[in-house]
């Protein structure tokens, strides 16, 4: 799922200011499930804007809704009818959803009430972490499913650097090697010959060094 | 609990079972985290932490209970009326003191105790 945190209060406080009557728009996807911007998230906000907002003596009006998703047009066309009356929309969707708010609404300020975070797995309640930086070309068949691009500080492809020590990656001491898992998973799966395969240079375009990516299925296009 | 503050509420009260012994396993640990995260959230936005708290107790526990809900009224009543009701009543007096028992005006309001 796609992974985010919520903003300071303050921000988002300091972001609504010009405002007085806004939509808070949240997303039943991936903010859902990880807790930062799905419909009961929507009510939390809601509520800690307007009391804030109105023990400053500056009331704030919200119309809170939660979209199917914000990253298809079919549902964002839910926000049409109430874009118009309201100042703003502070969408609690993930950095894709905001900006297609935005776009859909181009008369209309769209702002962020979360930070987006990563292409990650619920470790526990309460607690995620990254699996993958979608660079377009998986490897993971190579490294018994575990991703030397995301679970790699330096995404690395032919092993662990010399910042590995006892299964640890140098850059945290809560962050194991991406490699030691990579090596050990092999081992244990007796395919240690993929880790002497040479994986070719990794052409980086499918990745965003290509710049800005699009995905255009022709068997889906109507 | 938001919503009892939006309702004017100037404190709120949880109560749960007794840690460990809750009919729903961990319903009153989850209770408690959530307790904590809205605690930050009204010291963020300037209500103050400090009118929210949770008890825990067991349900045959009656005298307990009430021994709680008047400690906690006490404690709200020393805090005075949330920034809220003062927005809503600007008359009302930011604290009030105990020995203060002349209405501030006339449309001042109950100290409300949310059970939730």
């Amino acid at each position: 799922m796609i992974t985010g945190t919520p903003k300071p209060i303050e921000e988002v406080l300091e972001m609504l200011e010009p405002y007085s009557r806004v939509v808070v728009a949240g997303c039943f996807g991936c903010v859902t499930v990880c807790r930062v911007g799905g419909e009961k998230e929507v009510q939390v906000l809601s509520s800690a804007l307007r009391l804030a907002r109105e023990a400053k003596g500056n009331k704030l009006e919200i119309k809170e809704v939660c979209l199917e998703r914000q990253c298809d047009p079919e549902y964002l066309d839910q926000l049409r009818p109430y874009v118009a009356d309201y100042d703003a929309v502070l969408s609690i969707a993930c950095g894709a959803g905001i900006q297609f708010v935005a776009e859909k609404y181009p008369t209309s300020p769209v702002l962020p009430g979360i930070n987006t975070g990563f292409l990650g797995v619920a470790e526990r309640q309460g607690e995620w972490s990254e699996r993958c930086q979608g660079c377009g070309d998986c490897v993971l068949h190579l490294t018994g499913g575990i991703c030397p691009v995301s679970r790699c500080a330096k995404s690395l492809f032919h092993g662990p650097c010399g910042g590995s020590a006892k299964g640890i990656c140098e850059v945290a001491p809560d962050v194991p090697c991406g490699w030691q898992l990579i090596i050990d998973r092999l081992k244990a799966l007796d395919q240690m010959d993929n880790y002497g395969k040479l994986i070719p240079y990794k052409g980086w375009s499918t990745s965003r060094d290509g710049g800005p990516r699009r995905i255009i299925r022709e068997d889906m296009t109507l | 609990m938001l919503q009892a503050f939006e309702g004017g509420a100037d404190g709120v009260m949880v109560v749960g079972c007794l840690e460990g012994d809750c009919h729903y396993i961990s319903g009153n640990l989850r209770a408690k985290a959530r307790v904590a995260r809205v605690a930050g959230i009204l010291h963020d936005i300037g209500i103050g932490e400090e009118r929210l708290r949770m008890y825990n107790l067991s349900a045959g526990e009656g005298a307990k209970f009430a021994a709680y809900a008047n400690e906690f009224a006490a404690h709200i009543e020393q805090l005075g009326f949330s920034p809220i009701n003062i927005a809503r009543n600007p008359g009302l007096a930011p604290r009030q003191s105990p020995e203060d028992k002349e209405p501030q005006s006339d449309t001042e309001p109950e100290s409300v105790l949310e059970e939730a």
